[in-house]
Order: C-alpha cells, then structure tokens, then sequence
C-alpha cells in the first residue's frame, strides 16, 4: 500500500548568491515512512533537509525558485514560518541544548507557543522525554543544566525538545556523526520507533545507517538528485552508475 | 636543538622579567597610595558636610555613585539593544552597520575632554542645564557608549550559532530568541562591558569638571551640581594643601573600585545560577 506524501517538491532549485546548491529537485516524501538522504559532503543533502522547514532563509544570500508543498499546501505561500517550524522540527547535526535546565529545555517551545499551565508543562516535558526515551534517566536531574549531559544524552534531549510540540514530520541533520556508537545504535532504535508517529527525513553520512533505518533513500551529488527510492532496491541494484559507484565506496 | 636553549632561556628570563615589572609596578602605585593616604582616613573625612577644616570625601562618594547610577540606567539600555540591533537584526556586513561601527569606534577613541566640551556647550548651555548631575550623566554615558556597544556586541556575537537555530527551530521568533536565549548567555559578556564602564566614569575627571562641575556638597536634585571622588582628589592635588587627604580619597576610590567590580561578578554568578 502506497503510502500518502507529507511533502512534495516541485522543481525546486536553490542558489547561495551565485552558487548553485540544488538543481531541480523533483521528489515526493511519505509520511510515517523513514527517508534518508545520501551523499558526499556539499552535494546539497542538508541544504535540501534545511530547505523544508525554510532554515535556510535565515542564510543570507539564499534564493530558490520551485515549490515544496506540505500536504499538499506550499510553505513559501500564505504561511507562518515559526508555524511551519512547529509542524516540522529539527535535530541538528551537533547536539544543541540551550543553557538551561533539562525541564526548560523541553518546556522552552511549548512556552513559545503560548502554554503556560504548569500541570500542563509538567506533562509535555514527561511525555516529550518519555518518547525520546530518556525519561528515566533523567527524571532525577530535570532541574540539572542540559550542558552537564553526555553528548549522546544531549542529542535525544534534543529530540525531545523536538518532539515537544508534537510536530508532523521530525528532520535531522546528521544527528550521530558527532556521537559514539552506543549513542547512535540508541537513537537509531528511536527513529524506527518514531516514524510510527512522525515522519523523518534523515541526513546521513553513514551508508549502513541509512540502510538500517530508511525505507526511503535520495542520493544526491553535486546538487542534483541521482536516485531516489526503496533503500533495499538503492542499495542492492542501484539504476544508476553514479549511486553504484558511491554506495560501494568508489568516490564520497 | 642544543642550540636553542640560550634564547629559551633569554625568552624565559624576559617573560619573568615583564611580568615581575608589571606586577611591581601596579603594587608601587597601590602600595605608595595606601602608605600615603591610610593616616588620613579618619572618621572627619566620611562628615556629611564638606568644610575646609575636614576635606570630607563624603559628597564625593555620593556624587560618584549617582552619577554612576544615571550614566548607567541611561547608556546601558541604549548600548544593549543598539548592539542587539546590530547582531540580530540588521543584515550582517551590511553599510549601515559598517558606518554605525565605524562612529562607535571613533567615538571610543575621543578624548574625554572632547567630551567634556561638548557636555557643557550642548546640555550646560544650549539646553540650560548648567553645571548639573543631568548635564553629567549624559555627557558620561555619551562617553560610555560606544564601549557598552562594543563588549555586548562581543559577547551576543559569541553566543553559538546552534543556539539561534536551536531556538529558530522550534518556531520561536526573533524577539523571543533573542530574549530567553541570546541575551541571558551573553549577560556575562555585558556585564564585563558594564564593570569597564564603570570604571571609566569612575576615572573620569575632565568630563566631569565641565559638566557636573566640581563643588563639595551632595547635589540636591538632577539639576544641582557636585562632584566625585577623581574630581575632588584633582582640587584637592590642585590646591596642593591636602596631599594626605588627596591620598586618602584615592584609596577610598580603589576601595570603592574593588568593591564595584565584587558586587558585579556576584550579579554575574547569580544571574547564571537563575
């Protein structure tokens, strides 16, 4: 059964002042499906990821032409981008909490977003860290400064901080190249567990992860998207020579 | 490598040799101060009422910190948010930005005499204010500002990027990540801005004596004149029949300074710690 899309781009092309980042991009993303992009470093992957919550509008210099629709409901158009941005969150590449404790941390976006009811905080922050599973390791330290937090620790706080406005789709941009193994088997076993919620468009450097979680794989070089479609079909008999000759490790 | 070991040991000799100059330096003119001054720290110094008799420091003492306190409330906000502006609003590199960086670090690079002028020609005389604690809070928080707008831009530019886009992606708008996120990290930074501040308007004198004026009593409102403790010690070193209260005064001004600079970093820890 065919999954329905969360996202649709459209011809989408993208320029840093005279620079050329992504050339007519034409791809569909599923929802409740796991889609990973794959590529070498400056191919535009997470140019692409920050293009779908407008992250790069923050980029001076940044232009696009083409269209990225979210259900079917362009995010350039008539809309809100701090809305957008609740609906479609973030992890990023390095851990990111702010300076604050475990518990301002989670209940920062809801506080944004006009929640002010400490019961109902309370609840956001346990439920937020309880999906992020890491709940009962620091339901003891929620009034703890995130930074004393181990990295991996960070990282799925940061997930949580995501998770904490109950968004539609989840992006995260390399979210395990800065983390050690245990950390990252962790939080792989969390994005399986998430996509049953959310949809998740990864950015990875990292082959065998996107073929251990993604049903979805782009593969991307130089701006332009190669190949997209079944991880199985991407890894096993790729269409195209380019993603053959990258996925078995001849260049990247 | 046999070779390099004299000049090692030349640079050793000479860093030790900086540091001991610069160390012994900065306890001659503390210690000389002290030596001089602390015989005359007696209880008639600290009189409410300056009289020729006791030379009282006290009118001083106040008249410092008021004009502390009002250079403070008027530049601080203005430095703060012009330097949020700057880093946060306007579009990096752009030429407005360039010029207004380009005023700042003129204006810091003026001699406060310059200042001074300017204070008693435009608010002593053009506004009417005379010799007034108005005319020199401004005159002084005018001098103060482009180093407030410095340090904060400093320190807001040395808040990580990750932050902003932490807070930018979960829907926060500008205001309210430059609020809760980019200002409380970078308080320490401003808070360093503000205790340097401090200390210039403390040192201040020139300014001062044109603006505020330089006569012992405690102003008796924002239009009255007065004076503080760098202009006292100039009329009393100026009349040249005080040396050991003029001393005295110096001491107290570094009691005061060091006092400042405690009370600062406990604001800092105690902001941090919230």
């Amino acid at each position: 059964m065919k999954k329905p899309k969360k996202f649709s781009i459209q011809e989408f092309d993208l320029w840093y002042n005279d620079f050329h980042a992504l050339k007519n991009i034409n791809m569909d993303i599923p929802s409740n499906m796991i889609t990973a992009f794959i590529g070498p470093s400056g191919c535009g992957k997470s140019t692409l990821i920050k293009s779908l919550n407008r992250m790069n509008d923050l980029v001076e210099g940044c232009k696009i032409s083409g269209s990225v629709l979210l259900d079917d409901e362009s995010i350039h158009g008539n809309i809100d981008v701090n809305a957008l941005r609740k609906r479609v969150g973030m992890v990023f590449q390095k851990p990111n909490p702010f300076p604050m404790s475990v518990y301002d941390n989670i209940a920062y976006a809801p506080r944004t977003h006009g929640i002010k009811s400490k019961f109902k905080l309370n609840e956001i922050v346990e439920q937020s860290l309880q999906n992020a599973a890491i709940w009962d390791e620091l339901k003891d330290r929620l009034k703890k400064s995130a930074l004393s937090l181990s990295g991996g620790q960070q990282q799925r706080l940061c997930i949580a901080r995501a998770l904490s406005v109950q968004p539609d789709v989840l992006l995260m941009d390399e979210p395990t190249s800065a983390l050690d193994p245990i950390s990252t088997a962790k939080i792989e076993e969390l994005v399986i567990k998430l996509k049953n919620d959310y949809t998740i468009v990864i950015v990875t450097h990292n082959m065998q992860q996107a073929t251990r979680i993604s049903d979805n794989t782009g593969f991307f070089l130089l701006g332009e998207l190669i190949e997209y479609g079944d991880t199985q079909q991407i890894f096993s008999i790729p269409r195209d020579k380019k993603t053959e000759d990258y996925i078995t490790g001849r260049f990247g | 490598m046999q070779r390099r070991k004299p000049i090692d040991l030349f640079l050793f000799i000479l860093t030790w040799l900086c540091i001991g100059i610069t160390v012994a330096v900065l306890f001659l003119v503390v210690g000389y101060v002290i030596i001089n001054g602390v015989m005359y720290i007696r209880p008639s110094l600290f009189a409410v009422e300056f009289t020729p008799q006791n030379q009282s420091l006290f009118p001083a003492l106040v008249g410092t910190l008021m004009i502390v306190g009002l250079s403070l409330v008027l530049a601080v906000p203005l430095g703060v948010f012009s330097a949020i502006y700057l880093v946060e609003y306007a579009k990096r590199g752009s030429r407005f930005v360039k010029i207004v960086r380009l005023t700042t670090e003129t204006l810091a690079g003026i001699p406060s005499i310059v200042y001074g002028l300017f204070g008693f020609i435009f608010f002593g005389v053009f506004l009417g204010w005379g010799l007034s604690l108005l005319s020199g809070a401004f005159t002084v928080s005018i001098m103060i500002l482009p180093l407030i707008m410095r340090t904060t831009e400093e320190s807001l530019k040395s808040v990580p990027d990750t932050y902003r886009e932490g807070s930018f992606g979960l829907g926060a708008g500008r205001l309210r990540t430059v609020m809760r996120i980019i200002l409380p990290a970078a308080t320490p930074g401003i808070l360093a801005g503000v205790i340097l501040a401090v200390g210039r308007i403390i040192g201040e004198t020139a300014a001062i004596i044109f603006t505020l004026g330089n006569v012992a009593r405690v102003p008796n409102s924002l239009f009255d004149t007065g004076r503080t403790l760098s202009a006292h010690m100039y009329a009393l070193a100026n009349e040249g029949t005080h040396p050991g209260e003029a001393h005295a005064t110096a001491a107290v001004l570094l009691i005061v300074v060091i006092l400042i600079n405690a009370l600062s970093s406990w604001i800092a820890k105690f902001i941090k710690a919230s």
